[in-house]
């Protein structure tokens, strides 16, 4: 019986001792949004410094929770903490680091129509709104001369999780209909008036690919990746740019000349010829003072890759990388970072 | 009349198996499309890079079914074994009941119970959080499958035991545990199959991990996981590798449930 | 013989408190009083575990039930962002899909048990009973999967069409999605389908055959042989029969979450879209943003052990009683 206590004793020393050898491993999770190029990053990064960063696409407002929760050890988010949120972290207060900007694109699947069907902001929210219901309405029809509209009915299809994705969309669409910032609002989580769920931007454009009318909201890497149509939306100054690496640029142009301090900052419906009006930052979220040094160290290395080598990959994801002024700012930022 | 009825019976036993036929179907020739050496032996890999395998889910799963038997096991054949050997109080009564009670809790009700008692308190998803919460749902399973087996052991033997002076303790461990040892380990392969199936309570003990779980106290991939967060994606690649998660998934299923059910059957024929 | 059996028996009834011949019975007492207590131990963990869950489930729902009282249940608002929470439209999905669910894994299941016991040769009798049984096997993921791919793309292809024209409103108004509560009841309907079967069998075997040849005897037909002999004495049975495989429809998460369409609202129209108790945890659970928010996720999982708890003390009562009256009838 000693015999084997003794053995047993000596091989979890020996798993203990071997299990500090292992790689260093933290756990992140959050924004669908980001997922497409999150995923690449990390999987770039592990594969020169062997570390290991577990992310799981379950939503910003799931990645924001289990911060707070200390069940993660970062988080990402593209609808920024508000203050009464950030109560709750110790320090009150959580440290936003933008990532990237993506673009959230109108994604459908409408047999017979093609990609760019333009739509503009009121003829937007109210097929959201549930009260446009049919492909061949004459709302859509007079934005489009010229396409062919079958008798087809709309289904929606929004988000069933929390989500900064729907965060960015609803807070464009409060911008531009009154309507609908009256009935509905903003937020990561809203009463959608119609339509059916899904799990993460993953499950709305699997949802849109599935069903013959559907109509959703998507982060611009899933429409791309899947070649689905996507609609062009009208700006404020009355064009209808493209979703793309430029226009969300130019969209962010006139926000980055009033970034506060600690980056918390929308830029839909912006001003600007070429800007595109549905789009916004994903921040990667962490305390100001991480406990763990190892896993501290680790971060901020990441981060600081993230800002040089992550940025240029984001392009070919279609993400905009960030401009050279903003990342000197996050860079000063991460420094301050205490591990 | 009679005729009619017949082939309503008929017709229902028709209909139910179309599903069946269909579902098999399509388990088949979809997963057999990724079915090849990268889905069992590489990591998951970000979309639109070639070769991601489902490797770390498949010993997660083989991981929380083994935490969950080391929770499960002990408890359930223990208290099955009270419940055949000194079952005839008003308390074994009692625990027969909430043993009903247990078996028919909603699984994301044993994820949330999990979630409050170890993953809030270790401030960490964790195989060992997803391991616990599966093993709640063994210990009925295999409570009630020893306790009928036991009781299955004759009379004569643990009469035979005691009259050799070997103390009741012992007769029941050595003896008659023995004895039914087959019949346990059946219980215990079923209520394994049971939980690899489930995935509703590991969505927030275990978690995900697109790596290696560095042990118990990670969190874990698993089959079951896996395969919804892949199919519910829009990624074709993902979607290929769902169906063949469920097809292996479903082969392990059948196999060890198959075997099982045969065994059992026989230690009831022969025990009898 | 038999005293010298009762006597052993009687030895082994007294358990470590009576003395079986042999030395050192002392040292015995102390083994088998440990052992007996480790074993009690064990088993009162089993009210232990499910009385814990239940008082875990009921505590965190004090947040929302003290703001909102027992309103809270029948209550349609689910607004996290205002904190409003009603468990009422989870309530409605979970109900509409487990009666969807019973009205046809019910018939057909005892439509199916009785083709294998009654109608069927012996020799195919197992096979038919494993091959439906092997449904019970398949996990719910993949039930989800091919729910998702298959189950609701034809239903929103074929039978929906047809449903529209007839009977049509108010519970069958287009256009759906196959994404709906009736997809979610037809899923779950094939996942219950084997426990209603299995428990119907067990039943229809109980019935003694005597019962069967004197109907026959009287000159009914086979049909008449099964109404009378068979189902009519076993219909407490199957009523547990149901009642059980509508405990398992109420807790189904996967399965309906990946076809039930998300969306809590209630409607009479069953091609609309909805979501259930179960779904609903496992959607929003790891992001309540604040603690009434969980509160309010907890109080919906104990409105659901809670009404599965219910339907498992009927159906284990009604299955016992008729086990009880087999036996008081067939005993000779």
């Amino acid at each position: 019986m000693t015999n084997i206590l003794k053995k047993a004793g000596a091989l979890a020393l020996m798993l203990g001792l071997a299990s500090q050898s292992w790689a260093l491993s933290l756990n992140g999770a959050g924004s669908t949004f980001i997922y497409p190029l999150a995923s690449k990053w990390f999987y770039s990064y592990n594969q020169s410094t062997g570390i290991e960063f577990n992310y799981q696409s379950i939503g910003s407002g799931a990645g924001i929770q289990q911060l707070l929760s200390g069940t993660v050890d970062f988080g990402a988010t593209d609808a920024f903490m508000s203050a009464e949120q950030m109560q709750a972290a110790p320090d009150h207060m959580v440290i936003h680091i933008p990532a990237t900007m993506g673009a959230v694109a109108v994604a459908y699947n409408v047999p017979g129509v093609d990609s760019g069907l333009k739509l503009n902001a009121e003829t937007l929210a109210g097929i959201f709104l549930g009260e446009i219901t049919n492909w061949n309405s004459g709302q859509i029809a007079a934005l489009n001369p010229g396409k062919t509209l079958p008798d087809l009915a709309i289904t929606i299809v929004h988000r069933a999780d929390g989500s900064g994705t729907t965060a960015i969309f609803t807070d464009y669409l409060t911008k531009v209909s009154t309507k609908w910032a009256g009935t509905v609002g903003k937020g990561t989580a809203v009463k959608w008036p119609a339509g059916v769920g899904g799990k993460g931007n993953e499950a709305v454009a699997g949802v849109v690919r599935q069903i013959s009318g559907a109509i959703g909201y998507v982060e611009l890497a899933y429409v791309l990746q899947n070649k689905m149509s996507y609609a062009l939306i009208q700006n404020r100054a009355g064009n209808y740019p493209e979703p793309s690496i430029e226009s969300v640029t130019k969209a962010a142009e006139g926000a980055l000349k009033k970034m506060p301090d600690d980056f918390r900052v929308s830029f839909t419906n912006a001003a600007g010829q070429d800007s595109y009006p549905i789009c916004g930052f994903t921040w990667i979220l962490v305390y100001p003072h991480i406990n763990d040094s190892a896993k501290g160290k680790a971060m901020v290395d990441f981060l600081n890759w993230a800002m040089d080598e992550g940025q240029k990959s984001a392009s070919s994801l279609n993400y905009a990388p960030l401009p050279d002024s903003l990342v000197a700012k996050i860079k000063e930022k991460i420094a301050t970072i205490k591990y | 009349m009679d005729v009619l009825m017949r082939a309503l019976c008929w017709t229902a036993m028709a209909l139910a198996l179309i599903p069946l036929l269909s579902l098999l179907y399509l388990v088949v020739s979809k997963g057999l499309h990724r079915f090849d050496l990268d889905f069992f032996i590489h990591l998951p890999r970000p979309v639109g890079v070639p070769g991601g395998g489902m490797a770390n889910a498949i010993v997660g799963t083989l991981t929380l079914v083994l935490i969950a038997s080391l929770v499960g096991m002990p408890i359930g054949v223990a208290a099955g074994l009270y419940l055949s050997e000194y079952g005839e109080s008003r308390f074994a009564g009692t625990v027969r009941f909430w043993a009903d009670v247990l078996s028919g809790v909603p699984s994301i009700v044993t994820g949330i119970f999990a979630y409050e008692i170890i993953v809030k308190p270790m401030h960490g998803f964790s195989a060992l959080a997803g391991g616990f919460a599966l093993g709640t749902m063994m210990v009925p399973i295999i409570a009630r499958i020893t306790e009928e087996v036991v009781r299955l052991v004759p009379t004569s033997l643990r009469e035979a035991a005691l009259a050799l002076g070997i103390p009741r303790w012992k007769s029941i461990l050595y003896v008659v545990l023995r004895t039914a040892i087959s019949g346990v380990a059946t219980g215990l392969l079923l209520a394994a199959t049971r939980v690899a199936s489930e995935t509703a309570p590991l969505l927030f003990t275990s978690f995900n991990n697109q790596y290696w779980a560095r042990g118990p106290l990670q969190p874990t991939a698993s089959m079951t996981v896996q395969i919804f967060t892949y199919a519910i994606s829009p990624y074709d690649d993902w979607r290929d590798m769902a169906w063949t998660g469920a097809l292996v998934l479903l082969l392990i299923v059948l196999l060890v449930s198959l075997a099982s059910r045969m065994t059992l059957t026989k230690n009831r024929a022969t025990n009898l | 013989m038999e005293s010298t059996q009762s006597t052993s028996a009687a030895a082994l009834q007294a358990g470590p408190g009576g003395p079986p011949p042999g030395p050192a019975h002392s040292r015995q007492g102390t083994g088998d009083r440990i052992f007996k207590l480790a074993l009690t131990a064990a088993a009162a963990l089993v009210p232990l575990l499910a009385a814990g869950m239940l008082l875990m489930l009921f505590t965190s729902s004090f947040a929302v039930l003290g703001k909102t009282g027992l309103f809270f249940f029948i209550r349609q608002e689910w607004d996290p962002v205002r904190e409003e929470f009603g468990a009422l439209a989870f309530a409605y999905g979970t109900l509409v899909t487990s009666a969807i669910a019973l009205l046809v894994a019910g018939p057909a299941g005892v439509g199916i048990a009785l083709a294998i016991t009654e109608f069927s040769p012996p020799k195919a009798r197992e096979w038919a009973a494993w091959m439906v049984e092997t449904l019970a096997a398949v996990p719910s993921v993949i039930f989800g999967l091919w729910g998702m791919f298959v189950m609701a793309p034809f239903l929103h292809t074929w039978v929906e069409p047809v449903l529209e024209k007839f009977p049509g409103r108010p519970f069958f108004v287009g256009p759906g999605t196959g994404l709906c509560l009736f997809t979610s009841g037809l899923v779950v309907a094939i996942m219950i389908l084997p426990t209603v079967m299995a428990v119907c069998r067990e039943v229809f075997n109980a019935v003694p055959i005597s019962l069967r040849e004197s109907a026959l005897a009287l000159g009914s037909t086979r049909w008449e042989a099964v109404r009378l002999a068979v189902l009519a004495p076993s219909m407490p049975g199957i009523i547990g029969a149901l009642i059980l495989g509508m405990g398992r429809a109420l807790g189904e998460t996967m399965a309906v979450t990946m076809v039930i369409g998300n969306r809590p609202e209630i409607s009479a129209n069953l091609l609309g879209a909805s979501d259930s108790l179960a779904s609903a945890i496992a959607n929003q659970f790891t992001e309540a943003t604040s603690d009434m928010h969980l509160s309010a996720l907890a109080a919906l999982g104990f409105l659901l052990f809670g009404i599965t708890m219910v339907l498992n003390i009927i159906a284990r009562l009604l299955v016992w009683a008729v086990a009880r009256r087999m036996q008081s009838v067939g005993g000779r």
